[in-house]
C-alpha cells in the first residue's frame, strides 16, 4: 500500500558525536532534513548553554547583514536570487565572514556619516547662496534708495545709538531661510511681538532642498527682516531662533554681496564634486555586497540553526563527545549513517560517530511521506488532528471522497468547468507561481489547495452532468424520455399559466429513462423541486451511510495493527450490525421501492417514512384496504424487520459491556499468574515492580511477598510458572542470598539498578504487565464510545442531508441569476441597443456568478465537506492524538525566515 | 436505449475503472511508491461515481408522477423535440 496508509515507523536514536565532528555532522543532517532532535537541555538556562557565545556571534552577524540589506534597499538596488543554496561554512570560515561583515558595515557607516555632514554643509551653502541672490534682487528692485537708507543708517548708528523718532531712519536687517509652511505664523508672531515696527519680506526658493538627515525634499523661503534699534534686533533674533529659521550674515554693500556670492558658488561646486564621489563610493560598496548578500544570509541562518541544535545536545566530558537524541524514520537510518560518515570525513576526525537505536515507551511522532499532490489532502486531515502513531490515515481516501462530496453539493457543470480551469492553471504554472513567493495569505491558501480545487472542479463537472445542470440549463443529448402526445383540445387555456401534468403511464417512454442523469424535461417543469427533492434526499442518505460504513470498516485495520483482536468481535461487529441492520435496511427499502413500484400502483407505493417508524414500534396492523401505504409490501417483511431491530438493539449492550469486562478478566488472570510467579523468582520481579508501580501500598505488599515466599517453599508448587528467561535464573540464584540478608528498601533499589542493566529487555516486557488498570475508567470510556456511536449513527445520517440542502441552494441561486439577470438581457427586443444592453447585463451576470456562485458557494460547500469528513467520517475510526514530526531541516528554517523579504 | 443495455454498459465501464485497472496497476507499477495511492483513487472514484449514476438512473426508472409543464412549453416541445 502507499506510504500514506499509516504513518512511518520511527525509532528513537542516540548519536554519539566527537566534538570536532559534531558541527559538520549537524550541518549534513540539516541538509538531509530527516532527523528530529530532542532537547536534552530543557532545564538549562539559555545563557548557560554550551554554544551561547557562538549564537551571540551569529546574531551580531545577522544584525550587520540587516543593516547592509537596509542600505541596499535605500539605494533601490535589487538583490538577485540565483536560487543558490550554499552549505553552512565551517567554524573557521565564520571568523572570515565576521571580518568581512565588520569591514563592510564600518565602511558604510563612515560613508554615511561623511555624506550627512557634507550634505549639511551643502544645504547651508545653498541657502546662503539663495539669500544672497534674493537680497540682491530685492535691493536692485527697490532701486538704490534702500541701500542709501541703510548706508545712512549705518553712519547714523555709529554716532547716535538710542535716538528714536525724528531722526533719520536707522534700519538694520537680518536675512535667513525658513521652511515655507512656517512663514505665516512667523509673520504673525513678528507683527504681534514687535508691534508692527518690523518689516518682513520673503520669497520662496524655487528648487526644493534636500534635508540631510531624512533625505526628504523641503521647500523653503528666504526672508529679510528690517528693524530699527537694538532691542527689536534682539527680539527678532529670538523669534527666529524659536522658529528654527537659519540666519545668514548678509553684507550690506552690493559689491561685497557679489563677491560673497561668487565665493559661495565655487565652494558649492567643490562640495558637489566631493558629495558625488562619496555617493559613488557608497554605491560601489553596496554593489559589491549586493551579489553576495543573499548567500551570506543563508549561511548565517544555517550556522545559527546548527548552534541552536548543538545546544540541545548533552556534553559528555569524559569522552569529549556530544550525545544527541532524536527521532528518525527507520527507513532513513541508512541515510543518517551515511551522513555521519560524511561529517566525519569533512571534519577530519578519526574517532567514528555512533548511531544507536534505542527502545522506548515514548510515543513517536507521526510522519507521512507526502508528495506535492497529497500534501494538500494531508493538510486537511492534519488540521483536525494529527494521526496517532501508526493509526490508519484518512488522507488517501480524502483525495477522492472530499472532492466528490463537494461536487454533490456544488453540482453544476458550468461552474465546475470554471473551477477546474482555475485549478488547472495553478497546477500547470506551479513553478513560476511558487517562485513568485507572494505574501498574500488568501492567495497562498488557494495556491496550496490547487490540486484540491482541480479535482473538485472535475468531479463537479461529472455531478453537474448527472444533475443535468449547467448554469441552470439542461443538456438534451440523448432525447428526453417524456413524449408529449397532447392534442390541441387538451391544451386549452392561457399558454403560460395553464399547465398539464404528464402521466407516466401514457407519456413515458416504456420505462427507459434518460441514460445519463436527470431528464432534461424536468428543468422546465413547474414541479421540478418536488421530484428533485425526493431524489437528492435519498441520494444524500445513501452516500452518507456508505461513507460511515467505510469508516467503520477502516477501524478493523486499526484493531488488527494494534493487536486488539477482541475489539474486532466486540466493537467492529456490533457496530457493523447496528449500522447495517438499521440504516443498510433503509437503503434497501429505498432501492426496492424504486425498482418495484411504478405508476400503475402509485397510489399504493409504500410510504417509507411510516414504514420505518412502524418497524421501530413493531406496529404491523392488517391492511385497511386493498391499497394501504402503511402495510407491508413484501412477503415476510414483518419477520425480517423484527429480526433486524432486535439484532441492532442487542448489539448495543455487546458494544458497551463485553470489552471492559473482558479486559478486566484478562488483567485479573495476569495478576494471579504474577502472584504465582512471585513465589519463584522474586528478585528479578521486585525491582521491576519498584520501578513501575506508583502507589506505595503496592510497594509494601510486594516487599513483603519475597520474605514470605522465600522461606516457604511450599508456595513454589502452586500456580503456573511461565518459563523464565535464562538470565532470570542466574540472577535469582545470585541475588536470593543477599535478599535474605537484608530486606530494606535501599538494597532493593540497589538491586534494581543492577538488574535494570542486566535485564533491560525484561524491564520493558514486564512494564507492560504492570500498567495501571482502572476498570471504572475503561468502562466509562467504552460507555462514551457506545453512546457516541449509536446516537452518532442517527444524527450523522441526518447530517448528511446537507448534501441535499446545499445542492438545492446552489441550483436555485443559479436559476435566480439566470432568470433575473441574464434573461432580461436576452429577451430584450430592441434592434441595436439590445446588443449594448446584453453586454452590460452579461457583465453583471458574470460578476455575480463568480462572486456568489463560485467563491461564496464554493467556500461554503468546502466548509461543509470538511465538516462531514472531520466529524461524520472520522469519528468512526480516527483518534488523531499524535504529534507531528518536525525534522531539523534547513529547507523549513529558510522558508520561514528573512529570505522572503529580500525581493 | 433499453434499460439492461444502458445499465450493462455503464456498469462495465466503472467495473473496468474500479476493478480491472487497479489489478493492471498492481503488475505494471509494482515498484512505484505511489502505486497504492493510484489504486485507492481509482477504486474510490469508480465506487462513488457508479453509485451516483445508479441512484440517478433508478429513481427515474418507475416515476410515480410526471413533470408539470405549461401549455406553451408543451407546444414548443412537440415542435422541437420530435
Amino acid at each position: 500500500m502507499g506510504s500514506l496508509f499509516r504513518s512511518e515507523k520511527m525509532t528513537l536514536c542516540q548519536l554519539f558525536l566527537q566534538s570536532e565532528a559534531s558541527y559538520a555532522v549537524v550541518s549534513e543532517l540539516g541538509e538531509l532534513g530527516i532527523f528530529q532532535f530532542k532537547d536534552l537541555n530543557m532545564k538549562v538556562n539559555a545563557f548557560q548553554k554550551k554554544f551561547v557565545s557562538e549564537v551571540r556571534r551569529c546574531e551580531e552577524m545577522e544584525r550587520k547583514l540587516r543593516y547592509i540589506e537596509k542600505e541596499i534597499k535605500k539605494e533601490h538596488l535589487k538583490i538577485p536570487d540565483y536560487g543558490e543554496n550554499p552549505k553552512a561554512p565551517a567554524p573557521k570560515e565564520m571568523v572570515d565572514l565576521e571580518a568581512t561583515f565588520e569591514k563592510i558595515e564600518s565602511e558604510l557607516r563612515e560613508v554615511n556619516t561623511n555624506a550627512e555632514a557634507l550634505k549639511r554643509n551643502f544645504l547651508e551653502l545653498t541657502e546662503l547662496r539663495e539669500v544672497l541672490r534674493k537680497t540682491q534682487t530685492f535691493f536692485t528692485a527697490q532701486g538704490q534708495e534702500m541701500s542709501n537708507i541703510v548706508g545712512e543708517a549705518q553712519h547714523a548708528l555709529v554716532h547716535d545709538e538710542g535716538t528714536t523718532s525724528g531722526q533719520a531712519v536707522q534700519l538694520g536687517f537680518i536675512a535667513g531661510v525658513i521652511p515655507r509652511e512656517k512663514v505665516p505664523p512667523f509673520e504673525r508672531m513678528l507683527w504681534f511681538a514687535c508691534r508692527g515696527n518690523v518689516f518682513l519680506r520673503y520669497e520662496e526658493i524655487q528648487q526644493s532642498l534636500e534635508d540631510p538627515q531624512t533625505g526628504e525634499p523641503k521647500i523653503k523661503a528666504v526672508f529679510m527682516i528690517f528693524f530699527q534699534g537694538e532691542q527689536l534686533k534682539a527680539r527678532v533674533k529670538k523669534i527666529c531662533e524659536g522658529f528654527k529659521a537659519a540666519l545668514y550674515p548678509c553684507p550690506e554693500s552690493s559689491q561685497e554681496r557679489q563677491e560673497m556670492f561668487r565665493g559661495v558658488t565655487t565652494r558649492l561646486e567643490d562640495l558637489k564634486t566631493v558629495l558625488n564621489q562619496t555617493e559613488d563610493h557608497r554605491r560601489r560598496v553596496l554593489v559589491g555586497a549586493q551579489k553576495e548578500i543573499r548567500s551570506w544570509i543563508i549561511k548565517v541562518e544555517k550556522i545559527k540553526a546548527i548552534y541552536h541544535t548543538l545546544n540541545m545536545f548533552s556534553f559528555d566530558i569524559s569522552h569529549n563527545s556530544l550525545i544527541a537524541e532524536g527521532w528518525c524514520p527507520i527507513q532513513s537510518l541508512e541515510d543518517v549513517r551515511r551522513v555521519l560518515k560524511d561529517g566525519e570525513k569533512l571534519s577530519g576526525s578519526t574517532i567514528p560517530s555512533i548511531l544507536h537505536p534505542m527502545k522506548t515507551h515514548e510515543t513517536p511522532p507521526t510522519f507521512f511521506k507526502t508528495s506535492r499532490f497529497t500534501q494538500g489532502f494531508q493538510n486537511i486531515v492534519n488540521a483536525y488532528g494529527i494521526a496517532t502513531y501508526e493509526e490508519v490515515n484518512p488522507a488517501p481516501y480524502a483525495i477522492i471522497t472530499f472532492p466528490f462530496l463537494f461536487s454533490v453539493m456544488f453540482g453544476d457543470a458550468g461552474h465546475g468547468t470554471l473551477m477546474f480551469l482555475f485549478g488547472l492553471w495553478m497546477v500547470l504554472k506551479e513553478k513560476s507561481l511558487l517562485a513568485a513567493k507572494s505574501n498574500n495569505e488568501i492567495w497562498n491558501t488557494f495556491f496550496g489547495g490547487r490540486y484540491i480545487i482541480m479535482l473538485m472542479g472535475l468531479f463537479s463537472i461529472y455531478t453537474g452532468m448527472i444533475y443535468n445542470d449547467a448554469f441552470s440549463k439542461s443538456f438534451n443529448i440523448f432525447g428526453s424520455a417524456w413524449k408529449s402526445n397532447y392534442t390541441e383540445g387538451d391544451m386549452m387555456g392561457d399558454g403560460e399559466t395553464a399547465t398539464l401534468v404528464f402521466d407516466p403511464a401514457k407519456y413515458y417512454r416504456d420505462s427507459t429513462p434518460y441514460p445519463f442523469g436527470i431528464d432534461p424535461i424536468w428543468q422546465s417543469a413547474k414541479n421540478k423541486i418536488t421530484f428533485l427533492n425526493s431524489f437528492k434526499m435519498k441520494m444524500a442518505v445513501i452516500l452518507g451511510i456508505s461513507q460511515m460504513l467505510f469508516g467503520v470498516c477502516l477501524s478493523v485495520f486499526n484493531h488488527l495493527h494494534f493487536k486488539i483482536v477482541i475489539a474486532i468481535f466486540c466493537e467492529f461487529l456490533p457496530e457493523l450490525i447496528f449500522l447495517l441492520a438499521l440504516f443498510g435496511y433503509l437503503i434497501f427499502m429505498v432501492y426496492y421501492k424504486w425498482l418495484v413500484f411504478d405508476v400503475t400502483q402509485s397510489g399504493c407505493a409504500p410510504a417509507l417514512l411510516i414504514q420505518y417508524i412502524n418497524m421501530f414500534m413493531f406496529k404491523y396492523d392488517p391492511p385497511k384496504s386493498d391499497c394501504d401505504v402503511q402495510a407491508t409490501f413484501y412477503p415476510n417483511q414483518q419477520t425480517i424487520q423484527t429480526v433486524f431491530v432486535i439484532a441492532a438493539v442487542a448489539s448495543v449492550p455487546v458494544l458497551l459491556l463485553v470489552k471492559p469486562f473482558y479486559l478486566r478478566s484478562v488483567h485479573n488472570k495476569k495478576v494471579l499468574a504474577k502472584n504465582a510467579l512471585g513465589a519463584l523468582s522474586t528478585d528479578a520481579l521486585i525491582p521491576n515492580e519498584h520501578t513501575s508501580e506508583q502507589s506505595t501500598s503496592k510497594n509494601v505488599t510486594h516487599v513483603e511477598t519475597p520474605s514470605v515466599s522465600g522461606e516457604g517453599s511450599s508456595d513454589i508448587e502452586m500456580g503456573t510458572q511461565p518459563p523464565p528467561a535464562p538470565e532470570k535464573d542466574t540472577n535469582e540464584n545470585g541475588k536470593s542470598q543477599s535478599k535474605q540478608n537484608g530486606g530494606d528498601d535501599m538494597k532493593d533499589i540497589n538491586l534494581s539498578v543492577n538488574n535494570i542493566e542486566d535485564t533491560s529487555a525484561m524491564v520493558l516486557a514486564h512494564d507492560d504487565d504492570e500498567e495501571e488498570f482502572e476498570f471504572s475508567e475503561i468502562f466509562i470510556e467504552q460507555a462514551i464510545h457506545t453512546i457516541e456511536f449509536c446516537l452518532g449513527c442517527i444524527s450523522h445520517t441526518a447530517s448528511y442531508l446537507r448534501l441535499w440542502a446545499l445542492s438545492l441552494a446552489h441550483a436555485q441561486l443559479s436559476e435566480v441569476l439566470w432568470n433575473m439577470v441574464l434573461h432580461i438581457g436576452l429577451s430584450m427586443d430592441l434592434p441595436y441597443i439590445g446588443s449594448l444592453i446584453i453586454f452590460a447585463v452579461w457583465m453583471a451576470w458574470a460578476n455575480l456568478t463568480i462572486a456568489v456562485l463560485l467563491v461564496m458557494e464554493g467556500l461554503s460547500a468546502f466548509l461543509h465537506t470538511l465538516r462531514l469528513h472531520w466529524v461524520e467520517f472520522q469519528s468512526k475510526f480516527y483518534r488523531g492524538e499524535g504529534y507531528i514530526f518536525l525534522p531539523f531541516s534547513f529547507k523549513h528554517i529558510l522558508d520561514i525566515d528573512s529570505l522572503d523579504e529580500l525581493k | 436505449m433499453e434499460t439492461p443495455l444502458v445499465i450493462g454498459i455503464v456498469t462495465a465501464f466503472w467495473f473496468f475503472v474500479g476493478a480491472v485497472l487497479p489489478v493492471l496497476l498492481q503488475f505494471f507499477m509494482w515498484r512505484s511508491p505511489n502505486k497504492g495511492i493510484y489504486q485507492i483513487m481509482l477504486i474510490l472514484t469508480a465506487v462513488c461515481c457508479y453509485i451516483f449514476w445508479l441512484t440517478a438512473y433508478l429513481c427515474q426508472l418507475n416515476p410515480l408522477f410526471g413533470p408539470q409543464l405549461s401549455v406553451d412549453m408543451i407546444r414548443f416541445m412537440q415542435m422541437e423535440w420530435k
